[in-house]
């Protein structure tokens, strides 16, 4: 029965997961760009939702609009103001542009708000709910539930509108996209914004139930470019179901080999991966 | 240039020797070991321009297998040194080998990701003391064990470490791999197209990094004697070659040692103003300065300096690399 709970557990972290990679695989997919920032972005929610429940003490369905309207703010203005002027230079620009925004981000978290872990204030999402014999922390149901929801919301949007379209015909072809009037600048601002939004949805969601400080955006960088390798190169879908797994594995190498090793087998994982299938789990090529 | 040359070598050579206060002897030491470091990771990210940055992994396995042997078997420490180049060539071969057959991120992608696994392991490893780290053997008689009271000694192997270095890379650029390298990172397919041994060549120049940044490591390790999981494996470490390799140019011979006599000194002045406070400082600095570099100049100083001193016929327009 502990099994069946951790296995559950770690399914619901892994949605969150899912929607944090979906915004880095999107980059990814859309500019053949990696984000070292990304799990910045995460972190930045997180503090988005403490600052608000500290001020004015209302619930994380304000908190999380609020992350992820201010995380789409700062992803757009991020493309203006670096992405755009580093993506067709060269390889080292763009690497180090986000690396050190990275740096640049966390370490000025740290310098507002200390190295300490903090937890949000009591929320309106406590208790836990039996489920045929399992426990279930009410937060962490939510945050997985809504995290999986928002995945296939930013899937749907990305494939049945207009303007999910337009995004992929950039993708596909910046060239030819210009050539139907598509805007490929506007088009890669959204994405950005989409993508610093998830990210920001997903640190409000974890922040409800986690613990946090200004350094954990490493770790949720790294777990994405896991997820995202895992899932394939710009798929959604894939992301998600990596993302499933990742919280599966992570869940089960906590339970089997103590909390400590459940990054190292995750980041092994990966290297793994790269030996063995570097397309991701559904991928060709 | 030749004279410029015999003029900058006398120069470091002489400096300990003017500048007798130990606090600058120190801080030459300490510029000579960030050029070192900063100069072999520009082998693989400057020259093949494969970023890495997760080199604190080959610079953690030379600052702990020195310190390791000696403080668990009572080893001379100068045994680690070919022990730590060895691991590191094979880190460099297990990140290198599956992630060079495919686009530059994945690499630097799995630098992070190993080197952040190898810090976890360690920071939690009670044999390789865990958080607590390594001591190193106290000044004693024996030459071999590299334990000086005063910082000059460490100054001149330092400096013909980065001679030694220097010449190597230097000898590289000349070579074939050295004109492949370029090719590969002007354009890995053409590069391919033509016949350059693309992945073969690409791993060479990072084992070639791991060796002499394994180097640095192990030379840092004598100098202050001891190694914990932050010093020696932190991000702060691949963090400090990047910027200062960046700074003074990647992919040229003397743009790192030119960084880091800009860099280091600067580095020193502000932790003695701020105090200890002043590490996370440093972290906010060298992120704003990485993002401004990569922004506006990512050339760094040396392009900046052949743009501005090149004959205006040949100037050419500056690389704005904007829309």
């Amino acid at each position: 029965m502990i099994l069946l709970q951790v296995i559950v557990g770690g399914l619901l972290l892994g949605a969150v997961y899912a929607l944090l990679s979906s915004g880095l695989t999107l980059i990814w997919g859309m500019m053949n760009f990696i984000n070292f920032a990304h799990g910045e972005f995460v972190m930045i929610g997180m503090y988005v939702a403490f600052v608000i429940v500290v001020a004015l003490g209302v619930g994380p369905s304000i908190f999380g609009l609020a992350a992820a309207i201010g995380l789409f703010i700062l992803g757009v203005a991020i493309y203006f103001a670096l992405i755009r002027a580093v993506m067709r230079g060269p390889i080292l620009a763009q690497i180090l542009s986000t690396f050190g925004l990275a740096l640049l981000l966390r370490y000025t978290a740290f310098w507002i708000f200390s190295p300490n872990f903090v937890t949000l204030p009591q929320s309106s999402l406590t208790g836990t709910i039996n489920l045929g014999g399992i426990l279930l922390n009410v937060a962490q149901l939510v945050a997985g539930v809504v995290a999986a929801a928002l995945t296939l919301a930013l899937h749907l949007l990305l494939t049945r509108t207009a303007v999910g379209s337009q995004l992929l015909a950039v993708a596909a072809d910046r060239q030819a996209a210009m050539l139907m009037g598509i805007r490929p600048d506007r088009m890669q601002a959204l994405a950005w914004g989409l993508s610093a939004a998830s990210a920001g949805i997903a640190g409000a969601l974890m922040a409800i139930s986690y613990p946090f400080s200004p350094a954990v955006g490493e770790t949720f960088a790294l777990t994405a470019f896991v997820v995202v390798t895992l899932g394939g190169f710009g798929s959604v879908p894939g992301a998600l179901l990596a993302g499933l797994l990742v919280g599966l594995i992570q869940a089960l190498s906590a339970y089997y080999f103590g909390p400590v090793y459940k990054d190292v087998i995750v980041y092994g994982l990966f290297v793994a991966l790269l030996w063995l299938r570097p397309q991701g789990l559904l991928g060709t090529a | 240039m030749r004279w410029g040359l015999l003029a900058l070598t006398l120069a470091f050579l002489a400096y300990p020797l003017i500048l007798t206060n130990p606090f600058y002897q120190d801080a030459g030491a300490l510029v000579l070991l960030a050029a070192i470091s900063a100069s072999a990771w520009n082998i693989v990210g400057g020259y093949a321009g494969q970023i890495s940055v997760g080199h604190a992994m080959f610079y953690g396995a030379g600052a702990y297998l020195p310190l390791l042997l000696y403080q668990h078997w009572h080893l001379p420490p100068l045994l680690g040194v070919p022990l730590a180049i060895a691991v590191s060539l094979g880190l460099a071969l297990v990140v290198g080998f599956p992630t060079f057959r495919l686009q530059g991120h994945y690499f630097s992608m799995a630098t992070l990701a190993v080197a952040e696994l190898i810090r976890i392991v360690v920071s939690n490893w009670e044999l390789l003391g865990a958080a607590i780290g390594l001591q190193g053997p106290a000044v004693s008689p024996n030459w071999w064990d590299l334990t000086f009271r005063s910082a000059v000694p460490y100054y001149y192997i330092f400096l013909a470490v980065l001679a030694l270095l220097l010449a190597v890379t230097w000898y590289m650029e000349q070579s074939r791999l050295g004109y492949c390298l370029r090719a590969i990172r002007a354009g890995e397919r053409a590069a391919k197209s033509l016949g350059v041994p693309v992945r073969r060549y690409k791993l060479y120049a990072l084992m070639l990094s791991a060796a002499f940044t394994s180097l640095a490591g192990s030379l840092y390790a004598f100098k202050t004697g001891f190694v914990d999981p932050d010093s020696g494996l932190g991000i702060l470490v691949s963090v400090q070659m990047i910027i200062v390799a960046a700074l003074g140019g990647t992919g040229t011979l003397v743009g790192p040692l030119l960084g880091a006599v800009i860099l280091v000194p600067l580095q020193t002045a502000t932790n003695t103003w701020f105090g200890g406070g002043g590490a996370g400082l440093t972290f906010i600095v060298y992120g704003g300065i990485i993002v401004l570099i990569a922004r506006f100049e990512p050339g760094g100083l040396m392009e900046l300096w052949h743009r501005l001193t090149a004959p205006r016929t040949r100037r050419s327009p500056a690389p704005r690399h904007a829309a």
